[in-house]
């Protein structure tokens, strides 16, 4: 049953994936797509976690942290760049 | 509102505990090897590191932070699923707004806390901490401040200023004691 | 096996919340709301899974699993400063509000 069910939250977290891509492309202001682009962030983390529990490894939970780690720090540092137009003053 | 720690080598001593925690849980053992390893960089880390920031303000009940922890929890688990109702309706019908809301706390500190946990629970997200202030001091006689939030589906701006304030305001005040 | 239903509920949750986030990003008229999707009920999606996977690893391992807690937590603490630098920087820009927002008169220049 659990296979299964993997598989369908599998799909879901695909579509949520390509609304964002949508989102993403059509815009329609720089922070629309920074949006984006940071729930993508967090979507690939979900997609890493069913990944590891569908082939039984815990292997890939350091790979979510570090996605989870950069999406932040890149998200706040295209917003300053946005702010400001400089990432360090 | 107290910044300074009663034990010297000790100065920050939730950040600590806090260090202590995220080192046993990313290694994911408790082995007696970890467990003072972990206690070793719990105290020296913040002894290095204390200076490089401003003095924050301790947290003073512990018991009622965590009181307040799991209240917040509860919440977001509810104002989720209310978010997403709202969501899955119709977006003809929703009446967004932004709300001011006067703040008591004065440091900065409680107020990202409070701002977090607004962003985080029913249906709003702060936007902005007014007056806006360039410097890091925090004086006595400094203006009101207000942080503007902005709110999905605005029934009563009275009625939820009074929520946010009586909710999670009032318990950070207890808290910090400030 | 009453563990892999407590697994598939929390699964099929965190999935149904993730998603909805997204719809709220695509569906919303303007910057403004659509923030309110991603910055919450994806966070409860992330949460959900995860404490999916903490329970599973912890019942197919002899070992207790806990660190996923680690990403949970710090998603739950990151979320709202995403959330706050995004909407700063939509207000610094001057983007436009859905007609008939309240109060837009309340935002100051900075």
């Amino acid at each position: 049953m659990l296979d299964t069910i993997i598989l369908i939250v599998f799909s879901m977290i695909g579509i949520a994936l390509i609304l964002n891509l949508w989102r993403l492309i059509v815009g329609p202001s720089v922070p629309d797509r920074i949006l984006a682009l940071d729930t993508m962030y967090i979507n690939t983390i979900a997609l890493i976690i069913l990944y590891g529990l569908q082939m039984d490894t815990s292997l890939y939970f350091e790979a979510a942290l570090l996605i989870a780690m950069l999406g932040f720090v890149s998200t706040v540092a295209v917003c300053k760049f946005l702010l400001r137009g400089d990432i360090i003053e | 509102m107290r910044l300074e720690a009663k034990v010297s080598w000790l100065p920050t001593p939730f950040r600590s505990l806090l260090l202590f925690v995220v080192w046993l849980l990313l290694n994911n053992s408790a082995s007696v090897g970890h467990l003072i390893l972990a206690t070793i960089l719990a105290i020296f880390i913040p002894l290095l590191t204390f200076r490089f920031r401003e003095p924050q303000p301790l947290i003073l009940k512990p018991g009622l932070a965590l009181k307040h922890f799991l209240l917040v929890l509860y919440d977001i688990v509810i104002a989720n699923v209310q978010v997403s109702i709202l969501i899955l309706g119709s977006t003809k019908k929703l009446r967004p707004a932004f709300v001011k809301v006067p703040l008591d706390l004065s440091h900065e500190m409680p107020i990202t806390i409070l701002a977090s946990t607004v962003s985080l629970t029913p249906g709003t997200v702060s936007a902005e901490i007014y007056p806006i202030s360039e410097s890091i001091n925090n004086d006595v006689h400094e203006p009101q401040k207000y942080l503007l939030i902005h709110v999905l589906d605005l029934e009563d701006e009275e009625a939820l200023i009074k929520m946010i304030k009586q909710r999670y305001e009032a318990p950070l005040k207890e808290i910090f004691q400030c | 096996m009453i563990f892999e239903w407590i697994v598939s509920i929390l699964l099929l949750g965190g999935g149904i919340f993730i998603l909805i986030g997204s719809i709220g990003l695509n569906k919303m008229p303007d910057f403004f709301m659509r923030l309110h999707g991603p910055t919450k009920a994806t966070t409860l999606g992330m949460a959900g899974i995860l404490i999916a996977a903490m329970i599973y690893f912890s019942v197919t391992t002899d070992t207790i699993s806990v660190k996923e807690i680690l990403i949970s937590i710090f998603l739950l603490i990151t979320a709202p400063i995403t959330g706050y630098m995004l909407i700063k920087a939509a207000i610094h820009h001057k983007l436009d509000a859905k007609k008939g927002t309240k109060g837009l008169g309340k935002i100051e220049e900075d």
